[in-house]
């Protein structure tokens, strides 16, 4: 997802193709590969951060999102979400998210089961009824509970979700970064594209513009306070959406990660919805 | 039939204030041990007006307020495996005494096991699909003075074991005593024309609401399709009536029934295809009903973050005279539902159920909206129209009304 490493959505990457073995090729025989494409060298890129979280099995943290309109008045949500890294290659992660803030809202979770280039399986439980809702989940470009962010912001950073182009090396703060142009290639997605800032220290996603589907930069990205954790998996902790067009803002700010918890299947289905709080 | 007993539902509510002092002991005992505690809760204040005056002098009240509280008290243990859980509810009502009362809607222990759960206590549960009636919905009684919907309901006591299995999820229930149906007092609006004993009702069952029943359900996902299957058998949760001695009120008769279920949907896309049917044996002839529709959503229109969702349902109900009455004989539900997807969560529901034989129409809205990071603001609409004098809904229709609510969270 475009906001892995950090992103607890994070699906597992998928299986290796032709392309990403060539790709890793590349990068271990520089000298003996062939002159790669744009695109080649844009999926190299990808391939090899999206590769530096495999294995992290499950996780948990904690979410405060920072709301802001253009006047600068803000809005907090809390939320809590665990991640499990599925085995089989060709299937996407499980994910929890239970909102614990506004008040009103708190126990409300949302469980998707997340596929490659199909729609995710996503079910909501509303506590005031004990109701497990199955929702449609085939636009994923709408705000996240008013925020600038959307859901396919969360889930759609898959690496096969998208196809590459490498465009340029680049400064990015004290790190050189290689920019990469990703283009959606689930068809419901609300962008035309995105371009990545993926750092050449530790292969992590620095920066992302997200362009609209008429072309037109429409929000980006930027990813701070990475830090490393035991197994050598990196996570951001502090994020920052800003909408060009509307002026308004979102922080993402990530506490308290758990990695390797032992969370099971079983913990990620709907049965389990009604005991999170 | 027999008189049911009062005093063993007094008994009980006895009981349950002492398992519920149990569990708030244990709690307070637990928490200075492992795990964490959790508070929430909400305090309310509603206004209901009523701009038709009221079929009965003693009912004619044009504006009612009332007051909820609705404290929790979450307990979980380490590693989430031992958890405790308390809500209870509470409302006072200026006119009504029988819409102001206590109950417990939550006083539970549940143990977490490898795909096994266990849950003992009083609970709430929730089955189906549809969004117009919750016909497959059973283990639970309606807590009917809250509102007309029977989406609000009472505290069941049960056991209930549930297993995660790769064939889908079983769950099965001891279901520890029946619950009285709540009823709208003589000076409530929304009524049958003679007022209904709720606290003095008839059972069939030899040992009245203290009988045991028992309920099965087996549910799972499979792609794009959601399947549950269910059964019930005990004391129904709709009560037939019978006349009081002097023919001055109305008594609720539980008879034992036995129900099976299915409910199912099919998410195809950004459309939900719903199903909920159920046959029920014990009041009269066997009879079946059924609830079918679909839900569309329509994402970000006119380029807004909003979603707009089209509801069709169609309610059948093939039930006999000596059945509970309903109200969904034959009828079509339609409706919209916007979701402005803004920081204050802004969600507004509105439709109408329209009856196919007589025309008679139940107009519903339900409009949300937080203020700030605590408040919660809502409106609720219901408004009869074309009844037919002879129909069930003759009794309220006078009762439409429109209720502005104001609750505070924690």
């Amino acid at each position: 997802m475009s906001l892995r490493p950090s992103d607890p959505f994070a699906r597992r990457p998928a299986a290796r193709t032709p392309a990403a073995l060539l790709a890793a090729l590349a990068l271990a025989l520089p000298t003996a590969a062939p002159a790669e494409t744009p695109e080649e060298r844009g999926y190299a890129v990808a391939a090899r951060s999206d590769r530096s979280d495999r294995g992290f099995a499950d996780s948990s943290v904690s979410l405060e999102m920072v709301l802001r309109n253009k006047a600068g008045r803000e809005a907090r949500r809390t939320l809590h979400i665990r991640t499990l890294e599925v085995a089989d290659e060709s299937l996407g992660n499980l994910s929890l998210v239970v909102f614990e803030d506004p008040p009103d809202v708190a126990g409300t979770a949302l469980l998707s089961h997340a596929k490659i280039l199909e729609s995710d399986d996503q079910w909501l439980y509303l506590p005031s009824l004990k109701r497990v809702k199955r929702i449609s989940s085939v636009n994923k470009s709408g705000p996240f509970v008013g925020s600038e962010l959307a859901f396919e912001d969360f889930t759609a950073l898959e690496l096969e979700k998208f196809s590459y182009r490498y465009l340029r090396e680049e400064a990015c703060g004290e790190l050189t970064c290689d920019v990469i142009e990703r283009t959606p290639r689930y068809e419901h997605s609300g962008y035309s594209k995105q371009v990545a800032w993926i750092d050449q220290k530790v292969h992590q996603v620095r920066k992302v513009d997200f362009y609209d589907r008429k072309g037109t930069l429409l929000k980006t990205l930027t990813m701070d306070d990475y830090r490393e954790y035991e197994g050598g998996f990196w996570r951001a902790h502090e994020l920052r959406m800003v909408n060009h067009i509307s002026g308004k803002s979102t922080d993402l700010l990530y506490s308290d990660y758990v990695f390797g918890q032992g969370l099971g299947e079983d913990d990620f289905s709907t049965g389990a919805l009604e005991r999170l709080r | 039939m027999r008189r049911g007993r009062v005093k063993r539902g007094a008994g009980r509510a006895l009981g349950v204030a002492a398992l519920t002092a149990a569990l708030a002991t244990q709690v307070a005992a637990l928490s200075q041990a492992a795990g964490e505690l959790d508070t929430a809760g909400s305090i309310g204040f509603d206004l209901r007006w009523f701009p038709d005056e009221a079929a009965q002098p003693v009912q004619d009240e044009s504006s009612v307020a009332s007051a909820t509280f609705e404290p929790e008290l979450r307990w979980r243990g380490a590693e989430r495996r031992h958890q405790l859980d308390l809500a209870l509810f509470a409302r006072w009502d200026e006119v009504d005494d029988e819409r102001s009362h206590v109950d417990v809607r939550e006083a539970s222990y549940r143990y977490v096991g490898n795909r096994l759960e266990v849950l003992a206590g009083v609970s709430r549960v929730f089955w189906g699909v549809t969004e117009s009636r919750h016909l497959v919905d059973v283990i639970n009684q309606t807590d009917a003075v809250e509102d007309i919907d029977e989406e609000d309901k009472l505290g069941q006591p049960m056991l209930r074991l549930a297993l995660s299995r790769d064939w889908g999820r079983l769950e099965l229930y001891t279901l520890f005593g029946a619950r009285e149906r709540t009823f709208p007092g003589r000076r409530g609006r929304l009524r049958p024309p003679l007022p209904v004993e709720a606290t003095r009702p008839r059972y069939e069952a030899s040992r009245g609401d203290d009988r045991i029943d028992w309920a099965l359900r087996w549910s799972r996902s499979v792609g794009a399709f959601d399947l549950g299957l269910a059964t019930f058998h005990g004391t129904a949760r709709e009560p037939q009536f019978a006349l009081g001695p002097e023919g001055r009120t109305l008594v609720p008769v539980y008879a034992v029934t036995r129900q099976y279920s299915v409910d199912a949907q099919w998410t195809l896309g950004a459309w939900l295809l719903k199903l909920e049917a159920m046959t029920r044996s014990g009041q009269g002839e066997t009879f079946g009903a059924a609830v079918a529709g679909f839900e569309r959503t329509l994402f970000q229109v006119g380029g807004s973050g909003a979603d707009l969702g089209l509801l069709l349902e169609l309610l059948w109900d093939g039930r006999g005279a000596t059945a509970p009455p309903t109200l969904y004989d034959e009828d079509t539900f339609l409706g919209l539902r916007l979701a402005l997807n803004d920081i204050q969560d802004t969600e507004i529901l509105a439709g109408v159920i329209v009856d196919h034989d007589d025309g008679s129409r139940v107009a519903v809205v339900e409009a949300s909206r937080r203020l700030g990071s605590r408040f919660v603001l809502s409106l609720d609409v219901r408004h009869f129209a074309g009844v037919d004098p002879g129909s069930d809904l003759a009794a309220v229709e006078r009762d439409g009304f429109a209720n502005l609510r104001l609750a505070w969270h924690w």
